[in-house]
């Protein structure tokens, strides 16, 4: 490979190429090279392949994907869509996505907040603030996902109270051992009224934005697009609610001796996972804030200042339109990375896509093979579908140069 | 000139000497004045004050008396940790100091312990020849900690008949001592193969560029945890029947694989960094491909991305704990073994062991940061002459 080129010296004679011996000539090589690597990675692939069907006929293990169908037997805890032991693998499958994406997308939107909050905070002019958020950052960053999931499982929430000794909260909240339960909001038959209310509202907000800022190019008028907002999507809903006689009760849960009844439980599997998912990715988050946040240079604030605009809409028209263009391309890699980092479920014992499927399907069936390969297609296609779409963000955002 | 000066000094009034330069007003410097300007200079300043002092003062002085001013330092069993009248004392380190020879070897053979402190030792001598940049003859340190360490570990832990060094099989290697080594093996295997892989993603040969990006970015996309159980479970399977691969090299793999697919990008974003001219001005001295990259790019590309090749190595100290999910004693397992022991199960058992356990990642994983952040300012000194 470290084969040296001769110094082609030109000058030898006119437009006759010099005779070189192939291996000196970059282009053939280049070919063998080539050429080389396709077979070295073809024969290990076939080989790979010739020996993983000879061990698999071997350990009399099925290969295929005709498991899918089969009955699962075991049983799930927390399910979103409905699943019984009867149910098929393909189910038990289904049940382990909905679980990550669930955690996934909770995580995301609340670590988004955190990391904002902590990467402003970062910045600040105040001594103890910064030095606050500075501490958690690098206490958090310097630390393994993993021991902070364990923490925050085996020591803080194993370490709750049994269900008799629940902590009750206002509004008829209980945190136990075994949980969070909450109010179980149950829908009255009139209630799509205010679905349909909420919907119209929220699109008639996007509308009179549209067109608000139509006007202001145009005019340089401004319209109170928030407070129309609100009275589109928060209050005529809440008019809709009452005039339907208020649909909506809650099944509020009632505390017994040993047994929580009524109610939505949130498992402490869940709770564990989300915890210590938003509160790591919030200290990457901040640093990316706080690294978009700087490579915004002076002269734009005190441009804006020039120009006569407030702090308030020099922050919102001038500072962070030009953050952001910095800080979503490493943000949507935080994002992937806390979608790939739920994937840490299996130590907590979350019933997420690689706890049920990786783990308990694989350890059933033996088919590694069909199981891991479905498993990684999961996780790539999320990958790949949100680097799209944030691609198409960014192009959107990008820096229009002349 | 100089009449003037002497024209100058013959009035009185006319002062001989500078006069001393007085202090700024007592209001604008001193502690008063920095807590004004940095604590109170606007209500919503006093605000933030408050509300962080309050931060401060409810978890701050509870983190102290846990870890410190509660502790229970010694003792030989739970009868230490346990609430006395009703009073659950803070951090059992009790706990700890008897077990911090399990969560530095495992169950390493207590006779052959000295190897791995010589292991300690000789890695640390390699580490400090490289990342001490004044050091004398790097390029020797370099051939010791790339090929030499890696070896004499090998042996050192293993076992050679031929030295008379007993084997030790790797199912009683554990504690930090895995860790340090998985961490240690990632180290040296993914910054080699992580250049490969860029120059190759970087390639005008197409086969070649479609095999690093595919590589890349398949392993990017997928969670560590999906490589570990592949490489757990699927390696095996792929291998001839009669070959067996010891676990923990399982793990190994997997850990490398994943770190050269992180170090590729990072490398690749040195190698963009780099000037165009850089390329241009190699191939017109005539050097050849490996050359260039040798000599002129490389070095340079490598430089600037100090930074973000030890931020990756961060990343890979702490991925090293995900091993305890496919069953290597690492040092997060021996913490997780310890800590339900029924021999010091009191109430704070856990707590301590996750503690101690976070001050050792926070050391290594700092002390990486701080040399990090350290070498990026050198880097910008140097780019500001």
């Amino acid at each position: 490979m470290s084969s040296v080129d001769a110094p082609k010296l030109g000058g030898t004679g006119g437009d006759e190429k010099p005779h070189v011996a192939f291996w000196n000539d970059p282009e053939k090589r280049g070919y063998l090279f080539q050429a080389l690597l396709f077979v070295f990675v073809f024969f290990l692939v076939y080989q790979a392949a010739d020996n993983a069907i000879t061990n698999l006929t071997k350990q009399k293990i099925a290969t295929g994907f005709g498991f899918w169908n089969n009955t699962a037997g075991f049983d799930i805890g927390q399910r979103l869509i409905p699943y019984e032991t009867t149910s098929s693998y393909g189910r038990a499958f289904w049940v382990g996505l909905v679980n990550t994406l669930l955690v996934a997308g909770i995580g995301i939107v609340l670590a988004t907040m955190l990391g904002f909050i902590i990467g402003v905070a970062r910045l600040s002019k105040n001594f103890l603030v910064n030095k606050l958020a500075a501490l958690y950052v690098e206490v958090i960053r310097n630390t393994p996902l993993l021991l902070q999931l364990l923490f925050w499982y085996n020591a803080v929430l194993k370490a709750l109270p049994e269900v008799r000794d629940s902590v009750a909260m206002p509004g008829g909240f209980f945190l136990n051992n075994r949980g969070l339960f909450m109010p179980e909001p149950v829908f009255g038959a009139s209630f799509s009224w205010v679905t349909w209310a909420l919907a119209a509202g929220l699109m008639g907000y996007f509308a009179y934005g549209r067109w608000a800022k139509k006007k202001q190019e145009r005019t340089g008028q401004q319209s109170p697009v928030l407070l129309v907002g609100l009275g589109l999507v928060i209050v005529v809903p809440l008019l809709i609610f009452f005039a339907a006689g208020q649909p909506l009760s809650f099944n509020i849960p009632d505390l017994g001796r040993f047994n929580i009844r009524g109610g939505v439980q949130v498992y402490p599997e869940f709770v564990a996972l989300l915890l210590g998912l938003v509160i790591y990715t919030a200290a990457f988050i901040a640093e990316v804030v706080r690294a978009g946040i700087q490579a915004v240079s002076k002269g734009q604030t005190e441009a804006a200042y020039a120009l006569g605009l407030r702090p308030g809409p020099t922050l919102d028209l001038v500072v962070i339109p030009q953050a952001m263009r910095v800080i979503i391309p490493p943000l949507t890699s935080q994002y992937l990375n806390l979608t790939k980092n739920s994937s840490l479920a299996v130590a907590v014992g979350y019933p997420d896509l690689v706890q049920v499927f990786m783990g308990t399907v694989l350890n059933q069936t033996g088919q590694a093979v069909e199981v891991i390969a479905i498993t990684m297609a999961v996780y790539l296609t999320i990958s790949l579908f949100t680097s799209l779409v944030m691609n198409w963000y960014n192009s959107r955002k990008a820096l229009v140069e002349r | 000139m100089n009449t003037q000066v002497v024209s100058a000094s013959s009035k009185a009034y006319v002062r001989q000497e500078p006069a001393a330069v007085l202090p700024p007003p007592g209001s604008l410097i001193g502690p008063l004045a920095w807590i004004r300007d940095n604590l109170f200079s606007s209500p919503s300043n006093i605000l933030l004050t408050v509300v962080a002092a309050a931060v401060a003062y409810i978890s701050i002085p509870g983190f102290l008396n846990f870890l410190i001013f509660d502790a229970v330092w010694t003792g030989a069993d739970r009868e230490a940790c346990i609430a006395k009248d009703g009073v659950v004392p803070g951090a059992c380190w009790a706990f700890v100091r008897e077990r911090v020879n399990f969560f530095i070897y495992g169950f390493y053979p207590v006779d052959q312990r000295w190897r791995v402190d010589v292991f300690f030792v000789l890695g640390a001598i390699g580490v400090a020849w490289m990342l001490w940049l004044k050091a004398p003859r790097r390029d020797i340190g370099m051939i010791y900690f790339l090929v030499v360490l890696p070896l004499v570990s090998y042996y050192l832990l293993g076992g050679a008949d031929w030295l008379g060094l007993s084997a030790v099989d790797t199912a009683r290697w554990g504690g930090l001592m895995v860790t340090l080594v998985v961490a240690g093996v990632g180290i040296v295997a993914s910054l080699p193969l992580g250049i490969l892989l860029a120059l190759g993603r970087r390639s005008k040969l197409p086969v070649i560029k479609f095999f690093s990006v595919m590589f890349i970015e398949f392993v990017r996309g997928v969670p560590l945890i999906t490589v570990l159980f592949m490489a757990n479970t699927m390696l095996p399977l792929f291998l001839p029947d009669n070959i067996t691969v010891d676990k923990l090299l399982r793990a190994l793999v997997g850990i490398g694989l994943f770190a050269s697919a992180y170090m590729a990008e990072v490398v690749r974003a040195g190698l963009q960094a780099l000037p165009k001219g850089q390329y241009e001005g190699a191939m017109a001295m005539g050097l050849g491909y490996w050359q260039m990259m040798r000599l002129i790019i490389l070095p340079q590309a490598l430089k600037v991305t100090i930074p973000n090749i030890v931020n990756t190595y961060i990343g890979l100290f702490k991925d090293t704990s995900l091993l305890l999910i496919v069953g290597i004693f690492d040092f997060l397992k021996a913490i997780e073994t310890a800590r339900i022991d029924p021999q010091w199960a009191a109430p704070t058992t856990s707590t301590t062991g996750y503690a101690f356990a976070a001050i050792v990642y926070f050391l290594f994983c700092y002390g990486m940061a701080s040399y990090a952040r350290a070498m990026e300012r050198r880097l910008s000194v140097a780019d500001k002459r």
